[in-house]
């Protein structure tokens, strides 16, 4: 039984934005030490390594060689890519182990320095590897078009509009400018958005994510180990999978995702429902994303979740605040990173200490990651006390 | 006059597909046993897992299930042709694919207008399969 056994006892990240200064794998190792400090802990006690992939320092064995880095040496280790969705994948994966007795302590990292670590051609080719190499690349597709067909799909269903999608931008650069490890210092405005640089029409610069240089961590272990420890452990409620397709061409549809399969297994572990979520972290690779999520999820009908943003409820002083971070798109986007971030900051919302972007209710948060093109998909429920 | 885009990469399982490009054929696979039509190609068939297909010809009219125009190209080759049009196509058969949108009346792409397959040369006497919009009645 994952729900009231499983807990994430520490979290971390690495400096975030430009970090010329580490490597990929060095921002991965800060992040962890940060998460293993945190939860009261030593590297020699973790016996589980779980992480993603890395474009700019493409490893074969990522798992395997982290653990060289950090020094450790885990009877329960892997590297996961299932591109966005691995942090919460990695979890899935983590708590199940916890809960059979697999592992006592599993460390989870996920990020890589995408922002100064790139060549030119590493570049290109990570604009091209989440399209079909034989029949959607040669078509010239960028990953912004595949979400961009997404978006012009949904507008024209549900008469989600263009304001709406920069709405989701200018909230999610007003919360990151309230984090004291976000580079961002300038407000955006509605306009800002939709005069920004177009990119693949609807979609311009200001409604994608950033490209940082980042890394974040976690340290799962059960129930039991963590009362003994200092960090103030986060409750796994519940969490689910979705895997529904890798390319765009072979979605079942582009207005229907495993976001809603994902978040109903979530739910159903959890036993609870939409009404009982206090604040959430989507996925916000771009904009139109966490508006289609917070539809699928519950937190708004199918069709309002554009209106949700616009209204100003996903503020920090909202009924909803999402993102409290600032998302991918205005706190930090490195490979796998983006979801880590949001799990990071919901354990963070959670104990309660976050200063100006504390959330006033935190008993619940809902949190999900989302990877390849709205293809994979794992929706975590934590909380802050057991169910 | 105006560069060729790279050929495409071909993989094993879709050598009749661009095979027949190169002639100004449009084929995809059929099911033998179930007769769906699918697209990509694939060894077994995703609605009943059959392993017997044939390599047919659909009637390659469809209809634009969505679109976008793309402003900044992956690569110097693509950049050298942006803005161009990337459209997802339900052909009548089914299936859906990924193509440009060709054509002198792009700004008449929209979500449903009907269209058609036609070849675009590629590098080293490749060609691709793309979609321009359907001549209606008014047009003719
Ligand atoms: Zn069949």
């Amino acid at each position: 039984m994952i729900k009231n056994n499983v807990v994430i006892a520490g979290v971390g990240e690495s400096d975030i934005g430009k970090v010329p200064e580490l490597s990929g794998l060095g921002l991965n190792a800060q992040a962890a030490k940060r998460a293993v400090e945190d939860a009261g802990l030593e590297m020699k006690d973790i016996d589980g390594l779980l992480t993603a992939y890395s474009m700019t320092e493409p490893y074969f064995m990522m798992g395997s060689v982290l653990a060289e880095y950090l020094g450790i040496k885990p009877t329960f280790c892997a590297s996961l890519t299932v591109g966005g969705g691995t942090p919460g994948a990695a979890l899935h994966h983590a708590a199940m182990a916890i809960a059979s007795g697999q592992a006592k302590t599993v460390l989870i990292t996920a990020g890589e320095n995408r922002a100064t670590g790139q060549s030119r051609d590493d570049a290109v080719k990570a604009l091209t590897q989440v399209g079909h190499p034989y029949f959607e690349n040669p078509y010239g597709p960028l990953i912004p078009s595949f979400y961009a067909m997404i978006a012009n799909r949904y507008m024209h269903e549900y008469g989600t509009t263009r304001e709406q999608m920069a709405a989701v931008a200018v909230r999610a650069r007003d919360h990151a400018i309230r984090h004291p490890s976000s580079p961002q210092s300038k407000h955006l405005t509605i306009d800002d958005v939709l005069s920004s640089k177009p990119i693949s029409t609807p979609l311009n610069i200001l409604d994608c994510c950033l490209i940082s240089d980042a890394a974040g961590a976690l340290v799962v272990t059960s129930a039991d180990r963590a009362k003994d420890l200092k960090g103030k452990p986060a409750y796994l409620h519940g969490i689910g999978e979705s895997h529904t397709h890798e390319h765009m061409t072979m979605a079942p549809s582009l207005t229907e995702f495993g976001t809603e399969i994902s978040g109903k297994a979530a739910y159903e572990m959890s036993g609870l429902s939409p009404s009982d979520i206090d604040f959430a972290e989507l996925y916000d690779c771009f904009s139109i994303v966490p508006i289609i999520e917070a539809e699928e999820l519950g937190l708004a009908k199918r069709g309002e979740g554009g209106a949700l943003y616009a209204s100003g409820e996903t503020a920090i002083e909202g009924s909803i605040p999402i993102n409290t971070h600032g998302g991918l798109l205005s706190y930090a986007q490195a490979g796998a990173s983006g979801g880590m971030h949001g799990i990071v900051e919901a354990v963070r919302q959670l104990r309660g200490n976050e200063g100006a972007r504390q959330v006033k209710k935190h008993d619940i948060a809902l949190v999900h990651n989302e990877g390849g093109i709205l293809s994979s998909h794992c929706t975590m429920i934590l909380g802050q006390h057991p169910l | 006059m105006e560069h060729l885009l790279p050929s495409p990469d071909v993989g094993p399982d879709a050598g009749p597909y661009w095979d027949a490009a190169k002639e100004n054929r449009f084929v995809i696979q059929q099911c033998t046993d179930c007769n769906s039509w699918r697209f990509f190609p694939s060894h077994l068939c995703p609605s009943c897992g059959s392993d017997k297909a044939e390599w047919k010809e659909p009637s390659g009219k469809g209809v634009i299930h969505s679109f976008t125009e793309v402003h900044r190209g992956p690569t110097p080759e693509f950049r050298a042709h942006t803005p161009y049009m990337i459209v997802l196509v339900d052909l009548d058969e089914g299936p859906r694919i990924m193509t440009n949108l060709i054509g002198n009346n792009l700004d008449q792409c929209q979500i449903g207008a009907p269209v058609e397959v036609c070849f675009e040369n590629r590098q080293n006497d490749t060609k691709v399969p793309q979609f321009r919009l359907s001549k209606t009645e008014a047009d003719t």
